[in-house]
């Protein structure tokens, strides 16, 4: 674990207020959860906050603990032991370079290098013209694309160290890069083509009604077989609300 | 080679249409309104006859699980939760699931929800896998629009699927921190017992499972307990979805029969080891959490639970870590210690501690700037941290370390004696 500490005062904002689509969306999202258990929108607020702004603050942090009736610190514990939530402020782009062990054995050395002479120096760090900063993750979970790296929501997948130094350069200069893999490959598929899932009766609809053998067509029209599904849902169900609760 | 009708995710690369049109023709929803009309005992019965053993890396049998929900539910409601914190380095398998294969869940969510009589379930995604929520946000809003889950869906159980999201944190992939986290706290381990099936989510019923687990239950009801169980070995049984990365030619993802030789996954899927098979030097099987396997081992070892458990390593989330004889393992495996540290929740002493200590007495060890009686120390000490922590985070950072004296100590004597010769001149 790592201390993680909300950035100093000089550098907070006054104030935090969702915009209204997304105050919108934080009722939605709370609503999803049971009543009085508003608490489990913690992350979910915290990271909409974090999209908003850039980064996590301490008037956010405030904000979040009165939308949910939460204690102040128990939201100052959830965004500081969370790692995705950055407590200061970052580049338009933040890129995460995974360097753990499986995308280290195939050149992330090369990406963070590339990262650090065209970015900074040093991790954590808003570049010159403050477009970019640049940090090392643990482990983002594309370990067969790898090496890789995130920039926003978004995948950059088979990288090295040139191609990394190209997508810097486009985005600097304000071109579109494609996420996913940069090279030939469309998802995790081994490189020049696949070769399982070729069967083409696999995708023509025929496995429809192929697979019964559990479950023999005449218990569907069975009255009694909709016995202890519509029973047990009407005895079982009374605490439960749809999302939205709108009903 | 396990047949393509055999795989159970048919659209594992994305190929073809994601959405509930696409997932239908593949054979997904098709006649779920029968399977619940077995009922949950017979679900249950299923999937313990299926010989199904959980996907999340510990390998508990996934029937047997569900039948530890009480069979009634009484004040409490139950709760399904979905494991999608995936994590583990070298893990990439339910990523491909939920953005490429997503109804394969939801459906598994609705009938898993059934068979332990949950009306809700909660996805925890991992925060980093955005794209990956997103298609599988707009899956179950496919699912909810064609009413095939929500309240008075077309299957006749009341069922409510969200999909909740982290916010980067490895431990969360632990049950009980996931829960914790879910309800909006630090993820940090809660002690067992009570387990989950008596006290879990907001103190009711629950069980976790991992996205894989989930995934395959419809399938298996549909084709049959024998058919699932035919697929692999006794104790072992049915597909699996390998993650091959590291230094093969081509890595990949792929759905596999459980039991395949490790060799015969590699040279047939990845198109060999870089360099040959010669030029293997270690894999590490199951997720950055178990033990290496030098070549000696590989050569004709069976990836399966109970296979790689007899060579002191274990499947984990079958992500297979390939390195060739190009790599410098001692650092292979202190940038593990380092995940380990980075990734502790710091609740129990021996971890918090026991991580970083581990982690600088290895980085002086790539160095070679250590006692050779320090590897016994290193090797002491993680048994201390092993089973002495409330979750299993503290195994698995002492497991990579000590895999590594096991099978690399004379690597590590000798980068020793190195350094000290060269600090001697």
């Amino acid at each position: 674990m790592s201390l993680r500490r909300l950035a100093p005062p000089e550098i907070q904002p006054p104030s935090f207020a969702f915009n209204a689509e997304n105050a919108e969306w934080a009722k939605m999202t709370i609503a999803k959860y049971p009543p009085g258990r508003q608490a489990s929108a913690v992350i979910s607020l915290l990271w909409r906050g974090q999209e908003q702004e850039g980064w996590v603050t301490h008037p956010m942090v405030e904000s979040v603990a009165k939308m949910l009736g939460m204690p102040f610190i128990r939201v100052l514990e959830v965004a500081t032991f969370y790692t995705m939530f950055n407590l200061e402020p970052v580049g338009t782009y933040l890129v995460q370079v995974c360097t753990t062990t499986p995308c280290w054995l195939r050149g992330s050395d090369a990406v963070v290098d590339a990262c650090k002479k065209h970015i900074h120096a040093h991790q954590h760090t808003v570049s010159a013209d403050g477009k970019f900063s640049w940090m090392e993750v643990e482990c983002l979970g594309a370990c067969v694309n790898a090496p890789m790296l995130q920039i926003g929501k978004d995948f950059y997948e088979d990288i090295d160290g040139p191609i990394t130094e190209r997508l810097i350069a486009d985005l600097r200069a304000g071109r579109e890069i494609k996420p996913g893999p940069q090279n030939s490959r469309t998802s995790s598929e081994p490189e020049g083509g696949a070769l399982t899932l070729t069967d083409p009766s696999l995708y023509d609809g025929s496995v429809i009604g192929q697979y019964h053998k559990q479950v023999p067509e005449a218990s569907v029209t069975d009255a009694e077989a909709k016995a202890p599904t519509q029973a047990a849902s009407d005895r079982e169900a009374p605490v439960q609300k749809p999302p939205g609760a709108a009903t | 080679m396990l047949s393509d009708k055999d795989r159970i995710f048919t659209n594992l690369y994305g190929f073809q249409d994601p959405g509930l049109e696409g997932a239908k023709k593949r054979g997904q929803w098709d006649n779920t309104k029968a399977i619940l009309a077995l009922g949950p005992e017979a679900i249950v019965d299923i999937m313990k006859k299926s010989g199904l053993r959980g996907r999340g890396g510990a390998g508990f049998p996934t029937g047997l699980k569900w039948s530890f929900m009480p069979k009634e539910v009484k004040e409490r409601p139950h709760y399904l939760v979905v494991n999608a914190d995936e994590s583990e380095p070298g893990t990439c398998k339910d990523r491909d699931i939920m953005r490429n294969d997503p109804h394969t869940l939801v459906e598994g969510c609705l009938v898993a929800s059934f068979a332990m009589r949950a009306h809700a379930c909660y996805i925890y995604v991992r925060g980093e896998f955005i794209r990956e929520r997103e298609a599988l946000q707009r899956a179950v809003d496919e699912a909810y629009a064609a009413n095939l889950i929500g309240k008075n869906n077309i299957h006749g159980w009341d069922f409510d699927l969200y999909v909740h999201h982290g916010a980067g944190a490895y431990i969360c992939g632990e049950e009980t921190a996931l829960l914790e986290s879910l309800e909006g706290k630090k993820g940090q381990p809660r002690l067992k017992p009570p387990f989950p099936a008596n006290v879990g989510l907001y103190g009711c019923p629950t069980t976790v499972n991992n996205v894989e687990s989930i995934a395959v239950a419809p399938t298996i009801i549909r084709r049959g307990a024998d058919w699932f169980a035919g697929i692999g070995r006794p104790n072992n049984t049915g597909t699996k979805v390998f993650c091959i990365s590291g230094h093969v030619n081509k890595p990949c993802n792929v759905e596999e029969e459980m039991g395949i030789s490790l060799r015969e996954l590699i040279d047939k899927h990845c198109g060999g080891v870089r360099g040959g098979w010669d030029n293997l030097l270690a894999v590490i099987p199951g997720g950055a959490s178990v033990p290496l396997l030098p070549k000696s081992i590989c050569d004709d070892v069976l990836m399966d639970f109970d296979s790689l458990k007899a060579v002191q390593s274990g499947l984990g989330t079958a992500a297979v870590i390939v390195m060739d004889k190009s790599t410098d393992v001692i650092k292979a495996i202190q940038r593990l210690a380092y995940f380990y540290k980075h990734e502790s929740c710091g609740q129990c002493t021996p971890c918090r501690e026991g991580t970083g200590w581990m982690w600088r007495v290895m980085t002086r060890m790539v160095k070679g700037d250590a006692k050779v009686a320090e590897i016994d120390l290193l090797q002491e000490v993680s048994k201390e941290i092993e089973g002495h922590t409330i979750c299993a985070l503290g195994d698995a950072a002492a497991w990579p370390i000590q895999g590594l004296i096991r099978h690399f100590r004379p690597e590590i004597e000798k980068r020793i004696a190195d350094f000290s010769r060269m600090a001697a001149e």
